[in-house]
């Protein structure tokens, strides 16, 4: 088939795509890395070669290292909180004859509802005074996204409502694939539910929760909105990621270079955890 | 008896999820809550409902001009990079294309790429090219999270799809392009229609570019105007709940009325292999 097209189709279908690609993704990509080398302020004109400054200034700020706090306990917690909740929702999910599509539905429906809209839901929950979070704690007065002991959880729980169901229902899928007989064969094997669930279900959900882990990863460290709107990276910097510092430095502040910095570190940090995995992935046997 | 079992274990997870969902209805109910009850809890449900805040939300605040924006702006980004999007995945499927395994690999990395690494300088491009605060800038932008996202979900779909097919269209006599519209584009619907529907929800909810490079409401979208809602001493909770709820409309249709479409590309784009 492929002897049959005449030579150099293939390139006319392509460009048009890659041209697109090339003005959007990779140039930017390449020029925030020479921003990042910049002092750059653009209100007053100011654009000048500094080398690695930038760099060396986040090396030694506490900001920085505070953002790279905040935003490690935000990946590793809502990861994992995401990933026992979901697959304890798929389990939940999977033995279900009635009403699936309205159960896929409610789930889905936390996943799909735009990030800012999931941020005004959980402010007015979490509205000390009037909010049902605290109506549900007994009357409690306790000012959620205010008290810097309180908003990382606060803002934990929420992007973990947000987006469990994407590992629910991917797990979901591979439940649902695996064949009857296995089960009814652990059964006459004698195997209790537990048993059945260790040694069964939850290797062949190996690879899927392997990817699961590598997606949900690569969007808890690329977050911005939710944080932006729900706490604003406050009270007290509690709150600021690393895509919140950068947002802030880029345009509130202005240090546009600055701001590119950090932007470049994520970006090294999300490729750096996508090759790692793509990697363990491939020593797990799958071409991800 | 182990029916009846099945039966209140099916309903039990049935309540489950919507308590989970609670979130969202809790919301829902607040957009119809009389203004002098909003701050009082207990009660839980209002003495009355009302649709005073979608009244004020519609008359008073850009929210029905950022709708319009957000159903423009999603739906050219979903046609143009369906468009392109197509046209390199059946390349990429069915051509030698020099570099091949480069510039797949090259797509596959930019669905990874963070947004915030490159909203500074698609800031200063924008900025040149004196598209802030366009609806074709908001288009681009989007275009490169939707281009290699639609690239790679349709690429998956198009090696499901026999080249014997085409090879034997090619016997009958049918050329290239016929081909491609009468054999690959039928088989093609529920893949093409599952990219597309994820492309305008992901321009739909789209925040930091829209955020950044918008200025007014001639461009701004819905997730920006709800963000920047204004109250003047209060914040206005219910008409920001109001707000919310038509924020969620096309979110709710595709989980409701089109979920089978939404699923597939959900999971094709995480389970491809």
């Amino acid at each position: 088939m492929r002897a049959l097209a005449p030579r150099g189709t293939g390139l006319v279908l392509v460009a048009p795509a890659l041209v697109v690609l090339a003005a959007v993704t990779a140039f930017p990509a390449l020029w925030v890395v020479w921003l990042s080398l910049q002092r750059r302020v653009p209100i007053f004109g100011i654009a000048e070669f500094e080398g690695l400054r930038n760099y060396v200034y986040l090396a030694a700020d506490p900001r920085f290292w505070s953002a790279a706090r905040v935003t490690l306990i935000f990946t590793v917690v809502s990861v994992g909180l995401e990933l026992v909740l979901g697959l304890m929702v798929a389990l939940a999910l999977a033995g279900q004859r009635r009403g699936l599509r309205a159960g896929i539905a409610l789930l889905l429906l936390a996943w799909a509802l735009p990030a800012v809209v999931t941020a005004k839901l959980f402010e007015w929950l979490y509205n000390p005074a009037a909010g049902l979070v605290n109506y549900l704690l007994g009357g409690a007065r306790l000012n959620w996204l205010g008290d810097p002991t309180l908003a990382l959880p606060g803002l934990i729980f929420a992007d973990v409502w947000r987006t469990m169901p994407f590992v629910a229902l991917l797990c979901l899928a591979r439940l649902r694939g695996i064949p009857a007989e296995v089960y009814e064969a652990a059964h006459v094997d004698g195997a209790g539910p537990v048993a059945t669930l260790l040694r069964i279900t939850l290797p062949l959900c190996r690879q899927i929760l392997l990817i699961a882990v590598l997606f949900r990863t690569l969007d808890a460290l690329r977050a911005f909105d939710l944080m932006f709107i729900l706490t604003g990276g406050g009270p007290a910097g509690t709150t600021e990621t690393f895509t919140v510092y950068a947002y802030r430095s880029l345009f509130q502040t202005l240090h546009l270079g600055l701001g590119s910095a950090i932007g470049v570190i994520v970006f090294a940090l999300v490729m750096l955890v996508a090759w790692g995995y793509l990697r363990a992935l491939g020593r797990e046997g799958i071409a991800a | 008896m182990r029916r009846e079992r099945g039966r209140l274990r099916d309903g039990l997870v049935l309540v489950g999820l919507t308590a989970y969902a609670l979130p969202f209805f809790w919301q829902a109910l607040t957009s119809l809550k009389p203004e002098a009850e909003l701050m009082l809890l207990p009660p839980l449900l209002p003495s009355r409902l009302t649709l005073e805040h979608y009244r004020v939300v519609f008359e008073q605040s850009v929210m029905l001009r950022a709708m319009v924006n957000s159903l423009g702006v999603g739906a050219i980004t979903t046609v143009l990079a369906l468009t392109l999007g197509l046209g390199a995945a059946y390349a990429f499927a069915r051509y030698a294309v020099p570099g091949k395994r480069f510039l797949l690999l090259l797509i596959v990395a930019g669905t990874a790429f963070p947004q915030i690494a490159t909203v500074s300088p698609l800031y200063l491009l924008m900025r040149a090219l004196e598209l802030r605060d366009t609806w074709l800038g908001l288009i681009l932008a989007n275009a490169s999270f939707a281009l290699p996202l639609v690239i790679w979900l349709l690429a998956g779909f198009l090696s499901e799809v026999p080249v014997q097919l085409e090879e034997a269209a090619a016997v009958d006599g049918a050329g290239r392009l016929r081909t491609f519209w009468w054999v690959i584009l039928p088989l093609m619907a529920p893949g093409l229609a599952s990219a597309a529907l994820l492309t305008f929800l992901f321009s739909w909810n789209e925040f930091l570019f829209a955020y950044t490079f918008t200025a007014t409401e001639a461009s701004r979208t819905v997730p920006v105007a709800l963000a920047l809602f204004p109250g003047v001493f209060e914040v206005p909770w219910g008409d920001i709940a109001a707000a919310s709820m038509l924020a969620s409309l096309p979110p709710l249709v595709l989980v409701i009325a089109l979920q089978r479409f939404l699923l597939r590309g959900l999971l094709a784009g995480a389970l491809r292999e």
